[in-house]
This record gives C-alpha cells, sequence and structure tokens, in this order.
C-alpha cells in the first residue's frame, strides 16, 4: 500500500472517530456514532496491517483474536452497576499497551535515527512510556477501590506531596541521560523511569477519598488519551494523535463537569485527602432532632393523592439492586395517570451518567430522566419527592451552611416540594461522610429500611 | 496566559524539527475538535461516551501490530503482540459494552 494511501485512510479513520463522539450528543444518533467508530476501527486496522513495514501475521493475529473474544466477554457479561470498574480497566489497558509499544519501539525503532533527531525521538518514547505507566497503575488502583478490593479511605502518607514532586523530578532528570545515550543502550533508564512512573500513579490515586471517584476515573480516561497521543508522537502517526487529543479533551470534559458539580477544583482532587476526617467526626453544631417516620400505609397514601412525583436515585439504589422494582412502581403510578419524572444530579453514582444506564437497563424511557438544571426549578410544584439511596446531592447545607464541607455544591432542592419521602437504611452520614439536614425538616418524612425491601412493600401496598 | 504561549511557541518554533512541528498542529487543533465536539454530548450518555472512547483510544493497537510484524519472534514483536492482545480488548469491549447500552435507552 502506498505511502498516501496508508494516511488517507487514517485521515478517513479520524473522520469517522470525530463522528462517533458526535454522534453521541442525540439519544437518536447515538447508535449511529457508534458504527461509526467501529467502522473507524477496522479501516485504521486493515490500513496498518497493509503496511510496506509489515512481514509477518501469525503473531498478530492470534493477539488480535485472543484481546477480542476477552473482551467480548467481558463487554456481554459485565452488570451495568460495575460499569465503573471495567471502564477502569480498560483504561489501566491503553496504559499498558502504551508502555509495552514504547520500550519495543526503543528496542526496534524501525528506522536509524542519529544527532538530534534521535534525542526527539527518545523523548517521545519517554514520555509515552511514563504517561502510559502513570495511567497503568492509577487505573488499577482505581479499579480496586470501585471494586471495592481497597478501601475507599485516601490514603494520606506523611509528606506525600514532597514524595510526589521528588519523583516526578527523578523521572524528569532521567530523560537527560536517556536521551543523550546513543542508539538503545539506555534501556535500564527508561525501566526505572516506568516503574517510578507507576509508583506515582499508585500513590496519586490513593491518596484520593471514595467519594472523588467519579472524577478519578474520567481524570484517568483524559490520562488515557494523552497516552495514546504521547504514542502518535512517537511513531509519528496522525491518528493516534486526533485520537488521542479526541480521548484527552472528553476525559477532561468530563472531569470538569463532575468538579464543577461537587464544587470542587480539580487540584484539589488530583492532589486528594478530602472525606479522611468527616467520617470520624461530624461538622460542630450540625442539625439535631429527630426522624418523622413515615409507614409504608401512609406513604402509599401520600403516592396516591400525588399528581407530580420526582424520584432521585442515588449509587444507593444500585447498590440495593432496586432499579428493577423502582421501574414497576413508576409504571404502576405513570398508568394512574400520574406525572413521574427522575432527576440525575452529575455526580450519583460512581461515573458520569451512570444513574441514566441503570434506569434505561430497568426499562424506564429515558425522557422522563431528566438532568439536575432541567428540574430544579420544579420541585415547588411537586407534591412528592422520593430519595432513593442517595445523600449528599440533596443536603440543603450544600447551599445555606458555610461550614459543610459540601457547601457551594450545587444539589437538587427537594424541599421545596411539598412532601421529601427519604428512603434510607439506617442513620448514618453520606458517602462524603457530612451530615444532612433535609432529615430533619418539617416537610420530610424518613423510611427506614434497605431500598429495594422497601419499595416492593409499596408496591404491593399500591 | 498569552504571553507565555507566545514564549513557548517561539522556541518550539526556532528549535524543533519540523515533523515534530507538523504533529503538534494536528495535536493542538484536534484537542480544539475535541472540546468542541464533546461539550455538546448529552449528560445521559456520559457513560456510554467513555466507553467509547475506551474503545477508540484502542486505536494504540497500531503501535502493537508495526511492532509485531515487523520484527520476527524478537523481544520487540514479542512486546508488541502483547500490546495487541490488551488493545484488542479495549477495542472489542469497548464498542460492544456501548453497544449493549445504548440498545438500553428507549424512548
Amino acid at each position: 500500500m502506498p505511502e498516501s494511501l496508508l494516511t488517507v485512510a487514517y485521515l478517513f479513520a479520524s473522520v469517522l472517530f470525530i463522528l462517533s463522539l458526535g454522534g453521541l450528543s442525540t439519544q437518536e444518533s447515538a447508535r449511529r456514532g457508534n458504527l461509526y467508530g467501529v467502522a473507524g476501527m477496522a479501516i485504521a486496522i486493515v490500513a496498518t496491517l497493509l503496511h510496506p513495514r509489515m512481514t509477518t501475521y501469525g503473531l498478530s493475529a492470534g493477539a488480535v483474536i485472543g484481546g477480542a473474544v476477552v473482551g467480548a466477554w467481558l463487554a456481554a457479561r459485565v452488570a451495568m452497576t460495575a460499569m465503573p470498574e471495567l471502564v477502569a480497566a480498560l483504561h489501566s489497558f491503553v496504559g499498558l499497551a502504551a508502555v509495552l509499544v514504547g520500550v519495543s519501539t526503543y528496542l526496534n525503532p524501525g528506522v536509524e535515527l542519529t544527532g538530534g533527531a534521535h534525542a526527539v525521538h527518545a523523548v517521545e518514547i519517554y514520555l509515552d512510556v511514563a504517561i502510559g505507566a502513570l495511567t497503568f497503575t492509577g487505573s488499577i488502583i482505581a479499579w480496586a477501590k470501585l471494586k471495592g478490593s481497597l478501601s475507599g479511605k485516601p490514603l494520606l502518607l506523611p509528606g506525600r506531596h514532597v514524595l510526589n514532586a521528588v519523583v516526578a523530578l527523578t523521572i524528569i532528570g532521567l530523560a537527560i541521560p536517556f536521551a543523550m545515550a546513543p542508539g538503545a543502550t539506555a534501556l535500564p533508564y527508561l525501566l526505572v523511569m516506568s516503574a517510578l512512573a507507576g509508583l506515582l500513579g499508585v500513590h496519586l490515586v490513593m491518596a484520593i477519598g471514595g467519594a472523588d471517584m467519579p472524577v478519578v476515573v474520567s481524570l484517568l480516561n483524559s490520562y488515557s488519551g494523552w497516552t495514546a497521543a504521547a504514542a502518535g508522537f512517537m511513531l509519528s502517526n496522525d491518528l493516534l494523535i486526533v485520537t488521542g487529543a479526541l480521548v484527552g479533551s472528553s476525559g477532561a470534559i468530563l472531569s470538569t463537569i463532575m468538579c464543577r458539580a461537587m464544587n470542587r477544583s480539580i487540584w484539589s482532587v488530583v492532589f486528594g485527602g478530602f472525606g479522611a476526617a468527616e467520617g470520624a467526626a461530624p461538622a460542630p453544631g450540625g442539625p439535631q432532632g429527630e426522624y418523622n417516620i413515615i409507614d409504608v400505609d401512609d406513604l402509599a397514601t401520600a403516592c396516591r393523592d400525588a399528581k407530580s412525583v420526582v424520584i432521585i436515585p442515588g449509587y444507593g439504589m444500585a447498590v440495593a439492586q432496586a432499579q428493577a422494582v423502582v421501574a414497576s412502581f413508576t409504571r404502576k403510578l405513570r398508568e394512574s395517570g400520574k406525572t413521574v419524572r427522575f432527576a440525575i444530579h452529575p455526580v450519583a453514582g460512581r461515573l458520569p451518567g451512570h444513574m441514566n444506564v441503570l434506569l434505561a437497563e430497568a426499562g424506564l424511557p429515558y425522557d422522563i430522566v431528566l438532568e439536575m438544571d432541567e428540574i430544579n426549578g420544579d420541585f415547588p410544584q411537586t407534591d412528592v419527592v422520593l430519595v432513593i439511596g442517595a445523600n449528599d446531592i440533596v443536603n440543603p447545607g450544600a447551599l445555606d451552611d458555610p461550614s459543610s464541607p459540601i457547601y457551594g455544591m450545587p444539589v437538587l432542592e427537594t424541599w421545596k416540594a411539598r412532601t421529601t419521602v427519604v428512603l434510607k437504611r439506617g442513620r448514618g452520614a453520606g458517602y462524603a461522610g457530612v451530615e444532612n439536614p433535609l432529615f430533619f425538616k418539617e416537610n420530610t418524612r424518613m423510611y427506614l429500611g434497605d431500598a429495594r425491601g422497601s419499595m416492593e412493600k409499596l408496591v404491593a401496598v399500591l | 496566559m498569552t504571553l507565555a504561549a507566545t514564549a513557548i511557541a517561539a522556541v518550539i518554533g526556532f528549535f524543533a524539527p519540523s515533523e515534530l512541528v507538523q504533529h503538534l498542529t494536528v495535536f493542538i487543533l484536534s484537542c480544539f475538535i475535541g472540546w468542541q465536539v464533546v461539550w455538546s454530548v448529552t449528560p445521559a450518555l456520559h457513560t456510554p461516551l467513555m466507553s467509547v472512547t475506551n474503545a477508540i483510544s484502542g486505536i494504540i493497537i497500531v503501535g502493537g501490530l508495526l511492532q509485531a510484524g515487523t520484527g520476527g519472534s524478537s523481544l520487540p514483536a514479542i512486546l508488541g503482540a502483547v500490546a495487541i492482545a490488551v488493545a484488542s480488548v479495549n477495542v472489542a469491549g469497548g464498542f460492544l459494552v456501548t453497544q449493549r447500552m445504548l440498545r438500553m435507552f428507549q424512548k
């Protein structure tokens, strides 16, 4: 295949990837978008196989088939509640692949380079391996935290910022002898550096608390993109650069959205530590008082009398596996002519958009699932709000209590509705360890118990 | 900010090889395209967005293919083959799980 034809094929694939992301702007075009992505990938792979440098295919074919079978198996069996773990695992794979390709390219660059060009190429390899190693280990830690194999509590080593700075400076310092060394003689530098970058990835993510995981996953999404872009520079391949830049910006935007929704700066998330102390010592002067308990019969009556109902789901709903029963509750109310809508806070769940997927899986139509900004103005006209497994995202302290650790975070203003009913397992604080004054308001009723069991009882009475 | 950007641009313009500058052009413009395109993605589809970006970042498979297809059975080729296997998990897993999720969204 002539060089220009290959370049044109890569250009075509780049355009298809852009259209693929663009397709996700509406529900109607989303599936077509995904197919554009598949087409782009197929074109890129076929064109590469026809590259003049390719001489053998056996090894590659075996690797492609093996990987694809594993990927297909993962995609078919993953539970939607476990999507955050899958996404984190796939980020780590991009990092690992970049490290492997980087080391391989160093050992067999394919072209002979000398002098300045060799040094520039060496720096490109170095950068690719550094970002790749950091993404790889950081994503593994994120995966383990999301899975629950590691505690969500941040690990705060003494002097951790100094530690990070020293490691980062060492990585930068090692680049100089590495780039100066002729040929492929400086492999030890590359390996030591990738170990250091890997440790940095572990340490950075270990220091981040469980409440910040949605941002971390978005950030690692971004890193995986920058990794691919760095590989593109290393291989002089514009397709990798374009794709990496697209993915990198996508992750950066998701991180920005998540941070805005939590009123946090990206730096305070990256350098971690949030959610370490609050769980142990509730904020002083926090709300005191008694819960107003409601039982299932009164709640059923309230639902029957209501015209307009809003449901606010949180990750607790997914943990209790209550989506299906929430869906049948919704259908029941809608059949009797009531308006039922869902209100989604941007950080509900463990992944951007996680709640929307869980509700879609339960068979709820997407046009009754609204974003925070779309529905916040409607609470004064709402009769009953059901809060299921959510806490911090409905905390009025975020708006009116400057001493609250989550002060300034935009929240769903459910207390403006006539009655808010909170389904809650017990009396503990939220995921971020913050006390919630909503539970003590006079128009709030607490319906205690496991979310799934409670909803099943409610549906049975209705 | 603008001053710093101008200074960096000047340094790159004076010292960097022209091939690097070309790649840099593609990179910066792609970042702007990505920024524009992704802000228009509906928040309801942010999880499929993440899984589809998982899939397309598997494009690193191209790097693995070039390394595995040219080096016989040497160490660089084997490293390349492992990279291919890992990246194919992303490609297949990412696109298939995205399709699975998008099918769930019904009106």
